[in-house]
């Protein structure tokens, strides 16, 4: 198993269950291990009845119509059904190897229907997977990255490996690539979107380098997924460069306005309910000039939203805001002055879409407008933040890589073939349904193939 | 983000961040009492300190935890301001009594009562009069219970409740039934992670040995007390109610601290403040000690070391009585009133 996440794992412990012997090879130290999963902290769940931690029901074919819709359409069908038949009865598999769920956490976007979350989030679920594999004997190895791939006759051989820094070969009869996706390899994403990619922060891990991806495209596996697709959302400006996770995102921009460098407002931040507009932010800022963007809002919605886990940025008025996010001053007044006059009376309401929109301003806000009159004022510099990558490697129903022709040993697994499923757009928890079902699917066949 | 000095600035550095997070909040009763709050004054730092039962869990399940730099270690910085917390309710102010000098001071202060008087086999009160023990123990417990009344005011006080909310049946008893249980060591009914991230039940259930042993005592003291206030005079047979408590509690206070110990000795420093160990160690040892010595009182009583030992009991019960306010016993009332405070908000969270 190539790569140390939910999927990997699910792999791992999944082939070990038909006796075959199993080694992990994770290119994170042990306390970084997990992946994005360790980032993680729910995943979408078909039921046809409530369940102890799932409200009323979500049938196949509703989940199927938001997959469709929020990919629209770039999905492949078969895979997708594949996909949602099997979410409970993987989340109940996950559950037999000490995997706890709980009711949806306070404060998330109205997942209590759809999705199962994790006690304690992702890294309580790898912690547990982990405890598992080493009570039934599946060799993990830390700091392990894949170098090279010795493939003949579309079937793997031996592989090798930095092993803690030291060249090392391994060999295998059956191998599973869940390494993700290439989001934290800084040079490949200015390869595909050019300079503005140095100013992308990456939310998740800094070992999803694509290594292991770009071995087997190089070897003829074909690939699936545009390389400029990604999850991307704004995120606080000031979080780290990797790893930042949940709590440098920003819950605040259908609150207030969004401004560019220029002060200018450049998308309707009242758009549509913010579980549904929250990902299509990262694009909008990366856009940009600079790829920055501030959030702007006044003292009446504090408290209406999760802070984030940057104190916002505060001044008495506009002016002085402008002036400490280095924002021209004029034209920020100018702009906020603009849209408090384009404030239309209604009663507002943050939970629902409510009648509060602006009228008359080249771009409106249709929800949620609110007159920014109410001081102190407070300021959150936006960046994009990706957290994944779309591009992966083609699969089939059985997990198997294509283009190595049939009866190939090579599966895979994740977010590295997450691109079959959700070619565009994406549905909150669909990445470790993905993860799970597939790793089941891929150690399964994996085990297969290893004993023929 | 720059790691803070004081414990309290640290603290409040990490609600900062665990209140940006919350994928905690399933684990214990912490992270819903945070989520209460948006702000974090040294109230309510101390508030959470001592509501949460060190754990781990939320460690171990941390994406922020060291080495990554936001360096998130919530029991530890807990632990640390807990200790904090214990030195400012303490009554008299001096709270940094060391537990052994007054382990010394209880053995030294009952050689004394008891004189030289020498007694035969089996004659406790020959050793040391029934109305000198009943004295000095009367006033060491006059003086803890209000010591122990003060620091609860204390801590109350700060939370900003009345007491009259504190007395509210249907809350004390939901609180009292979470104290009793250790629900808060038992995630979802697997243990917490001590001495290590595996989950195990191996902590909860020490403390429960310990805790419940130290009750039979008491419950086997109360009862020898209204034996004798009838005249019916220790010592007792093997089989009275009093010796039957007491041996029944003894073993759990040999057991209880024991498997404390051991699980102290084995588990993941990085979740604990270091410094406690003092603390936390002595205390224990005062009540293995005090359950050790009573047992072989009880076992010797017929022969002649029972003079020797007898004191030695008496004296390591009185140390064990004199450092109560001063030492690892008060997290139990801390804890407790944090349990009651919090199922308080909780219950108005509901309206």
């Amino acid at each position: 198993m190539v790569g140390g996440g939910n999927a990997a794992l699910c792999a791992a412990l999944v082939a070990r269950e038909s006796g075959v012997s199993v080694m992990v090879l994770e290119s994170a130290p042990a306390e970084y291990r997990g992946g994005n999963s360790r980032h993680t902290r729910n995943m979408r769940c078909m039921h046809e009845a409530s369940t102890e931690v799932l409200t009323d029901a979500y049938a196949e074919d509703e989940y199927f119509d938001d997959l469709l819709r929020v990919t629209e359409g770039e999905t492949t069908k078969q895979l997708a059904r594949l996909v949602i038949r099997d979410s409970l009865r993987a989340a109940a598999w996950m559950k037999s190897y000490g995997v706890r769920f709980q009711p949806s956490l306070g404060g998330t976007l109205h997942l209590g229907r759809t999705n199962a979350f994790f006690l304690g989030g992702g890294k309580a679920l790898m912690n547990a997977y982990y405890a598992a594999a080493q009570h039934r004997g599946i060799r993990v190895h830390y700091n392990a990255e894949v170098t090279e791939l010795h493939i003949r006759d579309g079937k793997f051989e031996s592989g090798r490996m930095q092993l803690n820094g030291q060249p090392t070969e391994f060999r295998a009869r059956a191998m599973v690539a869940a390494s993700g996706g290439f989001e934290s390899n800084l040079e490949w994403l200015e390869a595909v979107w050019g300079e503005a990619a140095r100013n992308f922060l990456i939310r998740g891990t800094p070992y999803n380098k694509g290594k292991l991806l770009k071995l087997l495209m190089d070897q003829g596996v074909e690939s699936v997924g545009d390389p400029r697709q990604c999850h991307a959302v704004a995120i606080d400006g000031r979080a780290p460069k990797f790893d930042g996770g949940i709590v440098t995102r920003l819950d605040c921009l259908p609150l207030g306005i969004v401004v560019n460098k220029e002060a200018e407002r450049f998308y309707d931040e009242g758009e549509d309910l913010w579980p549904k507009r929250y990902a299509i932010w990262g694009r909008l800022v990366a856009q940009q000039a600079d790829q920055i963007a501030y959030s702007i809002i006044d003292s009446k919605v504090i408290g209406r939203f999760i802070p984030s886990v940057f104190p916002p940025i505060a001044a008495p008025g506009i002016a002085e805001l402008a002036a400490k996010l280095g924002l021209p001053a004029q034209k920020l007044e100018a702009t906020v002055r603009e849209f408090n006059r384009a404030v239309q009376p209604g009663s507002f309401d943050h939970q629902v879409l409510d009648d509060c929109r602006t009228e008359g301003l080249i771009v409106s806000k249709s929800h949620w407008a609110q007159a920014i009159d109410k001081p102190p004022f407070y300021g959150y510099p936006l960046r994009p933040g990706i957290t994944f990558t779309y591009l992966g490697v083609k699969v089939n129903e059985r997990a198997e890589v294509q283009g190595l022709g049939s009866g190939t040993n090579i599966f895979a697994a994740g977010e590295i073939m997450a691109g079959n499923v959700i070619g565009k757009g994406y549905l909150a928890g669909l990445g470790m349904t993905i993860g799970s079902v597939f790793g089941r699917i891929a150690g399964k066949e994996a085990a297969r193939a290893a004993g023929r | 983000m720059q790691q803070a000095a004081n414990p309290i600035a640290e603290g409040q550095r990490l609600m900062t961040i665990c209140n940006a997070c919350r994928y905690c909040e399933g684990f214990c009763v912490v992270f819903p009492a945070m989520e209460r709050r948006l702000t974090f004054a040294e109230a309510d730092m101390n508030y959470l300190a001592n509501l949460c039962h060190n754990c781990a869990e939320c460690y171990y399940a941390c994406q922020y935890a060291p080495p990554h730099e936001f360096s998130v270690n919530v029991p530890k910085v807990f632990a640390q301001i807990r200790a904090r917390s214990y030195q400012k309710y303490a009554w008299p102010g001096f709270a940094s009594v060391s537990p052994w000098w007054a382990l010394a001071a209880g053995v030294v202060v009952t050689a004394l009562l008891a004189g030289s008087r020498s007694a035969a086999a089996a004659d406790f009160y020959g050793v040391i009069s029934h109305k000198v023990m009943v004295t000095a123990f009367a006033a060491v417990s006059v003086i803890i219970l209000m010591v122990h009344a003060a620091g609860f005011l204390r801590f109350w006080r700060e939370s900003g409740e009345g007491l009259a909310e504190f007395f509210q049946p249907a809350v004390l008893f939901k609180a009292a039934r979470d104290a009793l249980t250790l629900k808060n060591l038992d995630s979802n009914r697997v243990g917490c992670t001590y001495p290590n991230e595996l989950h195990s039940q191996a902590r909860r259930r020490f403390h429960h040995f310990t805790f419940y042993g130290f009750a039979l005592c008491l419950a086997s003291t109360t009862v020898a007390a209204g034996y004798h206030s009838v005249g019916w005079i220790a010592p007792h047979p093997y089989f009275s109610v009093p010796v039957v408590l007491g041996t029944l509690g003894g073993i759990g206070l040999l057991i209880g601290p024991a498997g404390l110990y051991s699980l102290k000795r084995q588990r993941d420093t990085a979740i604990v403040d270091v410094k406690q160990d003092s603390m936390d160690v002595s205390f224990l040892a005062l009540l293995f000690l005090t359950s050790l010595t009573g047992l072989l009182l009880l076992v010797l009583r017929e022969t002649n070391v029972m003079g020797a030992l007898l004191r030695i009991h008496l004296g390591v019960v009185l140390g064990l009585f004199l450092t109560l306010p001063y030492g690892k016993f008060v997290h139990g009332i801390y804890r407790s009133a944090a349990l009651v405070r919090s199922v308080l908000e909780a219950s108005r969270g509901q309206d």
